[in-house]
């Protein structure tokens, strides 16, 4: 028997990689074994576009289900990979059947961190991780509805955008004292801040949920300010959970993911975790990370099937990321955590300007509202660890084409 | 059905026939073109779908958008063909559109 792959997942890092398995030259079987029942498929539209009922589900697939006959593709949909045996090499499916592999892709994701709080289990009560997840709520998302969003992340602002959009009532609670707060600076938490309270949204930060109580089938939330807000829908979007349990039972290292080489390797021979569920070394940045971007879940993909291809290439991207809210579109190239010198090019109140992030006069990250120029400079800055003065950095005057690194 | 002709960098020369109301980009994706990638899925957000189109059907195509134009000043080898893919819808009018894949992109 030659030699076959199992892939586990129905993101993007799943679809990716059945792609580049096949672009690689692999010839050997592949089975596509995913929990949900639509082949891989993007999530980023659905607190966008699916959310906002502007994108037929069909879509949302990354390709075709053709693609997936054309390239001899067995896929189990609706299937769960629920014991696994690195030493035989063995997986065991929630259909009760067995899955022998040579090589494994572990591409499963997370899921979302659930409320902590008493109440969490109301009917109101949604997370939004997939197709069913907004489907569920879509007859709750109605125009004149009141909708509580727990988590001021890019989630639960671009679905606070779409819910302006479609006259909702939105309220944002945000426990942290700012949006954005794991990733964005004061200055950008701030505009952003701002965006939303302009149009409408009822902005609460520094307010966690402390309860979710029901009346008459509505969901009342009871915020640690004291406030009781009735909802009709709640949003929860609090932060990812990876999946690590597969990997974790068969005795696989985990920390804050599957933990994998710079090859996407992981500590059993033949088993490679990529995307959302990965934590990987990061030589530009000097520490393992565990991104949830569809950048990462691709590239990860495809040095995992490189990998197998017997082409390895070891994985060293500069982390890229994009959110779309009202008609801003952001664009953030790099990781800002550290930094100790933010410049802002442009005029917020234009809503086009860069934030770039500095260390030491280092560029570590930029984030960038309808500033797509400065996005590609800065990725490409930060690639090549050099970048020009935060004062030449700083001046708009100075066309952003003409900053020489 | 609109006909649309792929040319790969190195030659290789694919037509199809593309549905009406689905972007340039999508088209490609699900037809395994090479060289368009697409991976923000349309959002104008990160240029793998760029493209080249020259010959009379070009003046049929949509302006550039200001966020088109922007990513694609920063594009590898980016000419006065240079379009992103997601921004261009197919219609009836572009029968016989010649779109060209830059090498970068294999
Ligand atoms: C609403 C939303 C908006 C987003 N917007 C953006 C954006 O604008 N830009 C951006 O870059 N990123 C965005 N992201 C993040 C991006 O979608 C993720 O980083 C990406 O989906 C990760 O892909 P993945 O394949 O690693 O994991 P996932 O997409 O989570 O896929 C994991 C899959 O594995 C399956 N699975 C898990 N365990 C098992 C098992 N044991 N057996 C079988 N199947 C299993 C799951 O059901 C799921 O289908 C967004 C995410 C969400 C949820
Ligand atoms: S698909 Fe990303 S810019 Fe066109």
């Amino acid at each position: 028997m030659s030699a076959n792959v199992v892939i586990v997942g129905g993101g993007h890092a799943a679809g990716q990689a059945v792609a580049s398995l096949r672009q690689g030259g692999f010839d050997g079987g592949i089975t596509l074994v995913t929990a949900e029942q639509s082949l891989p498929y993007q999530r980023p539209p659905l607190s966008k576009a699916y959310l906002a009922g502007e994108l037929p589900r069909e879509r949302l697939l990354m390709r075709p289900p053709a693609f997936y006959e054309g390239a001899g593709v067995d896929a189990r949909l609706g299937v769960e990979a629920t014991g696994l045996d690195a030493g035989r090499r063995s997986l065991t499916l929630s259909d009760g059947g067995q899955l022998a592999y040579h090589h494994l892709i572990l591409a499963t994701g997370g899921r979302p961190r659930p409320l902590p709080c008493p109440g969490a289990d109301h009917p109101a009560v949604h997370y939004l991780r997939t197709i069913a997840d907004v489907d569920a709520m879509r007859p709750r998302f109605v125009q004149g509805a009141r909708i509580v969003i727990v988590g001021a992340g890019y989630i639960g602002l671009e679905v606070a955008a779409v819910a302006i959009k479609h006259g909702l009532q939105p309220v944002v609670l945000e426990m942290a004292p700012m949006v954005l707060a794991r990733v964005a600076s004061p200055e950008v938490a701030g505009f952003f801040e701002r965006v939303h309270r302009g149009a409408g949204v009822d902005l609460r930060t520094g307010v966690a949920v402390s309860a979710i109580e029901d009346r008459d089938g509505k969901a009342v939330v009871v915020s640690t300010a004291g406030d009781r807000i009735e909802a009709d829908l709640v949003v929860a979007g609090v932060g990812l959970l990876p999946n690590v349990e597969l990997a974790q039972a068969a005795g696989i290292d985990c920390d804050n993911g599957i933990v994998v080489d710079a090859f996407c390797r992981t500590s059993a021979p033949g088993v490679y975790a990529v995307g959302d569920c990965s934590n990987h070394p990061s030589h530009l940045y000097g520490r393992r990370l565990r991104l949830e971007s569809v950048h990462n879940a691709l590239e990860q993909a495809k040095t995992a099937a490189a990998d197998i291809c017997g082409k390895p290439q070891a994985y060293d991207q500069v982390p890229w990321f994009w959110s779309d809210q009202y008609e801003l579109k952001l664009q953030t190239a790099g990781l800002s955590q550290g930094y100790d010198q933010v410049v802002i090019r442009g005029d917020m109140a234009t809503r086009s300007f860069a934030a770039f992030y500095l260390k030491d006069g280092r560029l570590l990250a930029v984030d960038a509202v309808n500033r797509p120029i400065e996005f590609t400079l800065a990725k490409r800055w930060i690639k090549d660890g050099k970048a020009p003065s935060a004062q030449q950095l700083g001046d708009d005057s100075i066309e952003a084409k003409a900053l020489a690194a | 059905m609109t006909k649309i002709t792929f040319v790969e960098y190195n030659g290789t020369e694919r037509s199809i026939d593309a549905e009406n109301g689905q972007s340039l980009m999508q088209t490609a994706v699900d037809n395994l073109v090479p060289g368009i990638d697409g991976d923000c899925g349309g959002s104008c957000a990160c240029a793998t779908c760029h493209c080249y189109i020259e010959g009379p059907l070009a003046a049929k195509l949509p302006e550039l958008g200001d966020t088109e134009r922007s990513m694609l000043e920063m594009a590898e080898g980016v000419t006065a063909a240079s379009r992103l893919a997601c921004q261009i819808t197919v219609s009836g009018d572009l029968d016989g559109l010649v779109v060209r894949t830059p090498e970068g992109q294999h």
